[in-house]
């Protein structure tokens, strides 16, 4: 009975058992049918979506640099080229202890602190998946010594790159300018532009001033593209296409390397700028501004203390002066307030006046240069002589709109328009630009006591050396103007196609003058050079020139009398000259600034005379240069 | 006794505990998953030759098990059993080593060993012998200790954190349940209190438990750090399409971008090379052994090898579908390997050694009834 009990009871059992193991099978069957349902939607259905998804995963898009263009001046020197080398990388992301590893990398190669210091500036501009370098330039040896060490350094690596180099350096800093790390707000500049920013995917490095930043479109190229195969760890595998890069246009300017070295080395130790312009056509044949800079070391990075040094320096070698600077023209303005006085009928070239040294205003006395005086003074001799009172006399008479109106044909207080960025505009001043200038109504009113230093180019004159320049060839052109400009065309580096930047087929403006009055103040400025304050400099020259000194008060000596031995070397006058030669037919204009140079005709004019000897003459100064400290003791 | 020649009498002694069907499935599938491990270690064959040896040492305990006796193997489930929770307290002490954040192994000073596994047998096999201890006469009471023999492993092991060992050990204690005749009210009490308990469960989990969840309902949000193994599994096995990128071409394999490609992503490498077709030949692999093993189970001749045979199928095929299901990114990512296939010594030991009671159960039920 038990027995048959149990029996049943097992049957029983068994068949519930097997009831929920059916129920099993189906929960197996329907998980199953879950996963091959899946499977279906993953691998048919979804399939061409994670297709391109492995496809992007595998291929990955490598950006191929073009190289540079370079640029050459208008002999075909090289002023700024590139060089192929290595550097030593890391991507701070991959690396578990930087230091460590920097630590252990200067045992294989040489690794300064100014090194390290670069690479910490470098890391703070930087995310830190980007690959770094800590060492540039690295020898073969170096190079050979990482290889056979590279397996211990995971994030580090050797790579090939290509290098901008000046060989002109701190002699055309100002003019080429430097190429730089692109940082943030470079990337915000650039993607503005969509396609812009596209063709700056792989680059590093961009035009930061000079024409390096102002032909920065020309001198990029065009970004090639490499299909890679990769792995997950972005190491390239394969090469599955490429579209070769193009390389950026090479810039041939019109500076003169050779004529800007001469200038540059004439100023001896002296602060200042020089620009020197083609009156025919606005090309620039010299652009200086000292002292320069290292244009290398920006480069890769400058190092912090570099950096705070070139910036703290009171020599301010990071002011393109040339650009920048904005100074009174001093006697320079001379020339040109005669033009202004004959063209408006204020003064003839005979008419003269008495100097008795000083000139009287409403019980204000301004004094001439010359104790004594000049006594009776013409227009020539007003300019061969520089006498101040004659032109404090003509500034009363003209008044200053008058001026202002003459001097703006010139360029004088406007950008010249030169094909570098950022340049000043300077002061012409007149009633309208105090007014503008001033917020006080007792500020903004133009006193005639003003106008007085105005006439010997003083009071709020302030103009830039590229400004006095253009001014200056516009007189030796006869009041045809054009535009200066740096760069005389662009060299296509696929086609070798060149295209003419400038000078553009018109000049900018043509000031309506008269021939005879033009003429009358080259002969007084040919009179400076000749038997006037830029004689002595000019002694001998084989060719006629014209010119004119000037001297620019930095310091006011509040009645004191001005002695140079007396007063510290960066409270001294700047010197400044204008010239152009040959006087009849110029091929070269130019303007010079000396800062606390002293008196332009000391200091200014020799800088003038190496530079036109070696345009017109292609005379080269012996190497040691009577460094800047020649000519005459009197202006 | 006739003396009989050597050979067939060894023959005899090494396969008559043996089930063909079964052995045949197995091997097949383990010849796949060298197969691919080939391919997922780029051609590397000292890593197979090492789970050639992992498959020897399984087929071993596998062979050492078929021919154990039923009622032998019953008593060992006490034991094993008070063994385990010994040893999973033991995690708990300073002996237990914390790695990457778990504490799942034990140093006992030979080796490190990880308790968890041998539950993965010991569970189900005490439950089993529990049922069948109290078959006469099962009462509420009885189901109810036997749940508690579930909870507190699972507990201890969720708590290492082992999430994925955890879920696997409560599948083949719920599935003896569930064979042992659980009534569906209780199960459908069970099922309320879980849903009801799901979010003070919820804060139980660690962090990355919480995110590995949040993680498959939407991998893309963190597209390279959590979410990147689903991704590139995801990816893997979609672009594999229907007839797949072919042997030893899965650019998601070779190209490095599948996480853990031999262990727990290995079916992401097979979906990959082997495609849709691929995928419904592997699956009809786990179905003709999960088939084999309800035969067996159905035809098992006592309540504990019943109970026994249906949780070591049902757990096998439960490994299956939550590997699968988290490469093809239906299931969190839980750290369960493909079973067979994966490299690994470990879970290849613990699977066979199941397939090997299965054996016994089927080729010793004439001697049980003595």
């Amino acid at each position: 009975m038990k027995r048959h009990v149990e029996l049943k009871n097992t049957q029983r059992e068994i068949y519930y058992f097997r009831l929920r193991l059916a129920l099993g099978i189906v929960f197996v069957a329907v998980l199953l049918f879950v996963l091959l349902t899946r499977f279906v939607y993953l691998q048919v259905v979804q399939h061409s979506h994670f297709q391109t998804l492995a496809e992007n995963n595998r291929i990955s898009i490598v950006p191929i640099v073009p190289n540079r263009g370079l640029i050459l001046d208008r002999n075909g020197v090289v002023l700024a080229h590139n060089y192929s080398g290595y550097t030593l990388e890391i991507t701070p992301s991959k690396v578990p202890d930087l230091e460590a590893t920097i630590n252990q990398l200067a045992e294989l190669v040489d690794i300064q602190p100014k090194d390290r210091k670069r690479f910490k500036k470098l890391q703070a501009e930087s995310h830190n998946f980007e690959s770094l370098s800590i060492r540039n330039r690295l020898s073969d040896e170096e190079v050979a010594r990482f290889a056979a060490q590279s397996y211990r350094f995971p994030g580090v690596e050797i790579k090939a790159r290509l290098f901008r180099e000046y060989p002109y350096n701190e002699q055309t800093s100002h003019l080429i300018g430097y190429i730089g790390r692109i940082n943030q707000a470079d990337k915000d500049q650039l993607e503005e532009d969509e396609d812009v920013a596209a063709n700056y995917r792989g680059s590093d490095y961009i035009g930061k001033t000079g024409l390096e930043q102002s032909y920065e479109k020309e001198l990029h190229g065009t970004t090639g593209i490499e299909q890679m195969e990769v792995d997950a760890g972005g190491r390239g595998v394969r090469v599955l296409s490429r579209t070769p890069p193009a390389s950026g246009n090479d810039l041939v300017l019109s500076i003169d390397a050779k004529l800007q070295e001469i200038a540059d080395n004439a100023f001896g130790d002296f602060r200042g700028a020089l620009v020197a312009i083609d009156p025919n056509n606005g090309e620039v044949l010299a652009f200086i501004s000292r002292p320069g800079y290292d244009s290398n070391l920006f480069i890769d990075g400058i190092d912090e203390d570099t950096w705070n040094e070139l910036n703290n320096s009171p020599d301010t070698p990071m002011v393109n002066r040339a650009l920048n600077g904005a100074y009174p023209p001093g006697s320079t303005f001379k020339p040109y307030m005669a033009l202004a006085a004959l063209t408006l009928g204020k003064r003839q070239p005979e008419q003269t006046i008495y100097d008795p040294g000083y000139f009287n205003f409403g019980g204000h006395i301004f004094h001439d240069d010359k104790k004594g005086g000049h006594g009776s003074v013409n227009m020539y001799k007003s300019i061969v002589e520089s006498c101040d009172t004659y032109y404090y006399m003509l500034a009363n008479d003209m008044g200053i709109d008058n001026i202002a109106n003459f001097m703006r044909q010139f360029g004088f207080g406007q950008r010249t328009g030169i094909d570098i960025e950022g340049e000043s505009e300077g002061v012409l001043p007149s009633q309208e630009w105090k007014k503008k200038r001033f917020k006080r109504p007792d500020q903004q009113k133009w006193y005639p006591g003003e106008t007085i230093s105005i006439g010997i180019g003083q009071g709020y004159n302030a103009y830039t050396p590229i400004q006095l320049a253009q001014a200056v060839a516009t007189l030796a052109n006869n009041g045809v103007m054009y535009r200066p400009h740096l760069v005389r065309h662009i060299t296509d580096a696929r086609s070798g196609e060149k295209t003419q930047i400038e000078p553009k087929p018109l000049p900018l403006r043509t000031i309506p003058l008269k021939q005879e009055d033009i003429d009358v103040i080259k002969r007084a400025m040919v009179g400076v050079n000749k038997e006037g304050t830029g004689a002595r400099a000019f002694a001998g020259a084989e060719y006629v020139s014209a010119g004119k000194t000037g001297t620019a008060q930095v310091y006011s000596l509040k009645g004191e009398k001005y002695t140079e031995g007396h007063v510290k070397q960066e409270l001294r006058d700047h010197a400044l000259f204008i010239a152009f030669a040959p006087a009849e037919q110029p091929k070269i204009a130019l303007a010079i600034l000396v800062e606390n140079g002293g008196f332009g005709a000391q200091t200014a004019a020799p800088i003038a005379r190496k530079a036109f000897d070696y345009y017109l003459l292609g005379k080269i100064p012996a190497p040691v240069a009577d460094a800047g400290n020649t000519g005459t003791k009197h202006d | 006794m006739i003396k009989q020649p050597l050979w067939p009498r060894v023959k005899r002694i090494l396969i008559q505990h043996l089930d063909p069907v079964l052995m045949a499935g197995l091997g097949v599938l383990m010849l796949v998953g060298l197969v691919v491990l080939y391919s997922a270690t780029d051609g590397n064959w000292s890593r197979v030759l090492a789970q050639v040896a992992n498959i020897l040492a399984a087929l071993t305990a596998l062979w050492v098990v078929a021919n154990i006796p039923l009622h032998y193997l019953m008593r060992t489930a006490l034991p094993l059993y008070a063994l385990g929770m010994l040893l999973l307290l033991g995690v708990m002490t300073p002996l237990g080593v914390n790695s990457h954040g778990a504490t799942r192994w034990l140093n006992i000073g030979v080796a490190t060993i990880q308790p968890s596994e041998l539950m993965k047998i010991a569970v189900p096999l005490m439950m089993a012998w529990y049922f069948e201890k109290h078959e006469a006469s099962l009462t509420l009471k009885n189901y109810f200790v036997a749940t508690l023999l579930l909870l507190l492993p699972v507990a201890l092991i969720a708590k290492q954190p082992d999430l994925g060992t955890a879920i696997l050990i409560s599948a083949s204690g719920f599935y003896v349940l569930f064979l042992a005749g659980l009534s569906w009210r209780i199960m459908g009490g069970l099922f309320v209190a879980a849903a009801a308990s799901a979010p003070f469960m919820w804060n139980m989990l660690h962090d990355y438990q919480k995110h590995r969840i949040l993680m498959l309902l939407d991998p893309s949000q963190d597209a390279l750090g959590k979410g990147y193994h689903t991704i590139q599994g995801m990816i893997a096995v979609g672009s594999g399409g229907i007839l797949g990128k072919g042997y030893l071409n899965g650019t998601q394999t070779h190209l490095d971008f599948l996480p853990e490609r031999t262990t727990d992503f290995i079916f992401a490498v097979y979906s990959e090379e082997f495609g849709l077709l691929g995928n419904i030949i592997l699956l009809g692999i786990y179905l003709f052994i999960i088939g084999r093993g309800f035969i067996i189970t159905a035809n098992a001749s006592t309540y504990f090898t019943r109970l026994m045979a249906g949780s070591i199928t049902l757990t096998f095929f439960t490994y299956a579908f939550v590997n699968m299901g988290m490469v093809s990114g239906i299931l969190p990512v839980v750290g369960v390997p493909l079973p067979l296939v994966s490299y690994g010594g470990t879970s290849m030991l613990t699977l066979l050694l199941g397939f090997g009671m299965l054996m016994s159960i089927h080729t010793h039920k004439t001697l049980v009834q003595t």
